[in-house]
């Protein structure tokens, strides 16, 4: 089986561990992270996984390297760690928004990059939106779409809270250059709501007044399938909504995706879809990187 | 860290930062020309304001579908605001998650000198990539804590902390709900000052849907508060701000020295705003339901829209909006509201048929 070291031992890299735990293909080592106390790094104990909170540091200094890390700290922290995973020969799956490599969205373009020594997982808001700016994209052209994803305080570690421009700017690059939109914005809220509110996304594009109103729809409905087959808690909160132009859209009329995004709960509670859809596509990345690892017998 | 000084230096002096070119955004749809921000400043700075916030109304950035697109480029906007004020500093805001250090950086080129980052109120850690950016540009920083009724007085402290060791030189109470009732800005307002008033000042940003803006301000100021915010003729979200016209009249009468000339800036109301605004902000039905169910005033406007696209009350998505605990920035889900309740009704309708 291919190894994996996961680093980062906070809200997503504890929910990867759970659900690579299941993963036949990918064999998990190590969970790495800084803070001895932390919750992650005793939950990953209990389930018999060898850790550390030394860091990055003691990870290189195994002499049992694995073939695959999944980098799960901050984009500051993998700006500093992705030179040396490459220069050890370990591939590595990107969760912060540092985008070092280039971006991946499952259902978009999961086999595009399958070769490169580190790919990036965009944002969880990226993750939950961009499939829908591409499901619109490839019936009809989008010169602009804007993304709002709203997650619960509960569910934004120190990491995410640390990085929301760049949680922004990737994002706004992703809806670009996977979503195929000619320019893309994104906006992220934190709601501290008690009980958690369950994620919440909302996709819009500016499109042609008189593009197939229907075939949009159909896509969307489509794609919304898809990501069902990772995230089963995906869903459409009500039909995509068309708006006929207006001269402050620069005549351009608009369609809105609004979507909820239930999480399975394999660490935190289902509220925190933001971590379901990140880990989820990150575990369907390295899976699909790890068949292609593995040498034929 | 030494406080600012406000209004002519002494310690009962309180600076009066006025946002008609902000907050008054959204009462205008993000739509303010350039000549009526050179007119709005000019009056302002002739009236003796010393701070003057210009930005689009969700803060820098804030352009787009979800918000409202600005009629024009909120950059130039500020540079126009620059070059109008002889005196006055022009201050924007900055909601992170909404717009970037680099949106910042833009304005600070333009010549805004006055950093004023919003968070929601108990979410100030997210800030902090931004007030050091602030500091290291140089400008002077303002931290926003928003929908402060959502957050107990001691918790509301804890949040200011975070802003004031992030770089933040005041804080404000934001009552954008316009929620707030009296005892409820007081006690907030002095537990910032228990909490960070050795090191910074603490302000107070006052909205009308209860008509409690301008005496909330004046509690403020009485508990401590060295910095309060307003707009000509209320021009801002729900029933608008604590107007800047009242605030000083209301301090002159109170000797409070603000050095603003309050027959100059009933003048900038009654000439420069009032003549270009297609609707005053009312405590109307809507609004008044913001303030009695603490809704962030700025879904007023968006609230409006749905229930004309839509065929649903607006006070009633409001009051959902209200209950689901939505928080700035979520306009979306005011549509998302809106179809949730024209479900309800024909499924209502359908269950009579049946």
């Amino acid at each position: 089986m291919v190894t994996a070291a996961i680093v980062g031992s906070g809200n997503i890299g504890t929910d990867l561990l759970v659900k690579l735990l299941r993963s036949p293909q990918l064999d998990v080592r190590y969970l790495i992270g800084v803070d001895p106390a932390s919750d992650g790094l005793a939950k990953a104990r209990g389930l018999g996984i060898e850790t550390s909170a030394a860091g990055v540091d003691w990870l290189l200094s195994r002499s049992e390297l694995p073939d695959l890390v999944f980098e799960a700290t901050s984009a500051k922290a993998h700006l500093m760690h992705a030179p040396r995973y490459r220069e050890a020969g370990l591939r590595a799956v990107d969760l912060t928004p540092a985008a070092v490599g280039p971006y991946v969205c499952p259902p978009v373009n999961l086999t595009d990059h399958l070769a490169a020594p580190n790919v990036n997982m965009i944002t969880c808001g990226g993750q939950a939106t961009i499939p829908m700016v591409y499901a619109v994209s490839r019936i009809t052209p989008v010169p602009y779409a804007e993304i709002v994803a709203s997650i619960a305080s509960r569910s934004a570690g120190p990491g995410t809270r640390a990085n929301i421009d760049e949680f922004t700017q990737t994002t706004a690059r992703a809806i670009e250059t996977v979503g195929g939109a000619g320019h893309g914005k994104a906006v992220i809220i934190l709601n501290p709501v008690e009980p958690p509110m369950i994620m919440r996304d909302t996709v819009f594009c500016a499109i042609e007044a008189d593009c197939d109103r229907d075939a949009v729809a159909r896509s969307i409905e489509a794609m919304a399938g898809t990501v069902r087959t990772y995230v089963p808690g995906y869903t459409l909160r009500a039909e995509p909504q068309f708006d006929d132009p207006r001269p402050e859209w620069r005549g351009l009329a608009r369609v809105a995706v609004f979507l909820e995004v239930r999480g399975n709960g394999d660490y935190l509670p289902p509220y925190a879809g933001n971590l379901d859809i990140m880990t989820a596509a990150a575990a369907q990345v390295g899976e699909e990187i790890a068949d292609r690892l593995v040498v034929p017998a | 860290m030494t406080p600012p000084a406000a209004g002519n230096g002494s310690a009962t002096a309180l600076r009066i930062t006025d946002s008609t070119l902000r907050d008054g955004s959204h009462a205008m749809a993000h739509r303010f020309t350039e000549p009526q921000v050179r007119a709005v400043v000019s009056a302002l700075d002739t009236a003796g304001v010393e701070v003057i916030e210009v930005s689009h109304g969700d803060g820098l950035g804030g352009s787009s579908f979800n918000y409202g697109f600005s009629g024009t480029d909120e950059i130039q906007l500020v540079a126009a605001a620059v070059d109008e004020a002889q005196h006055a500093r022009i201050a924007v805001l900055l909601l992170p998650g909404v717009g970037t250090v680099e949106d910042l950086r833009h304005a600070q080129d333009a010549g805004a000198s006055i950093a004023r980052i919003a968070t929601h109120c108990t979410e100030a850690d997210v800030s902090i990539q931004h007030f050091e950016a602030a500091r290291a540009l140089g400008m002077e920083t303002v931290g926003f804590l928003m929908l402060s009724h959502r957050a107990s007085p001691q918790r509301l402290a804890a949040e200011a902390r975070i802003m004031v060791n992030a770089g933040a030189e005041c804080v404000y109470v934001v009552d954008s709900a316009g929620a707030l009732v009296l005892e409820d800005a007081r006690a907030r307002v002095a537990a910032l000052i228990a909490e960070i008033g050795a090191e910074a000042q603490v302000g107070f940003h006052g909205h009308q849907n209860l008509s409690l803006g301008v005496a909330n301000s004046v509690l403020a100021y009485q508990t401590g508060a060295r910095q309060v915010d307003g707009a000509l003729c209320a021009l801002g979200a729900g029933a608008g701000n604590a107007p800047t016209e009242v605030l000083a009249a209301v301090f002159s009468r109170l000797d409070v020295p603000t050095g603003l000339d309050p027959g100059a800036v009933a003048a900038a109301a009654e000439d420069v705003v009032k003549p270009f605004l297609s609707r005053l902000p009312w405590m109307d039905r809507a609004s008044i339901m913001q303030g009695f169910a603490g809704v962030y005033s700025s879904f007023l406007l968006h609230a409006e829209r749905a229930s004309a696209r839509y065929g649903v009350p607006a006070h009633e998505i409001l009051q959902r909006v209200g209950e689901a605990g939505y928080v700035g920035g979520q306009e979306d889900m005011i549509i998302d509201v809106a179809l949730q309740l024209v479900r309800e009704r024909e499924s209502a309708e359908s269950g009579v048929r049946g």
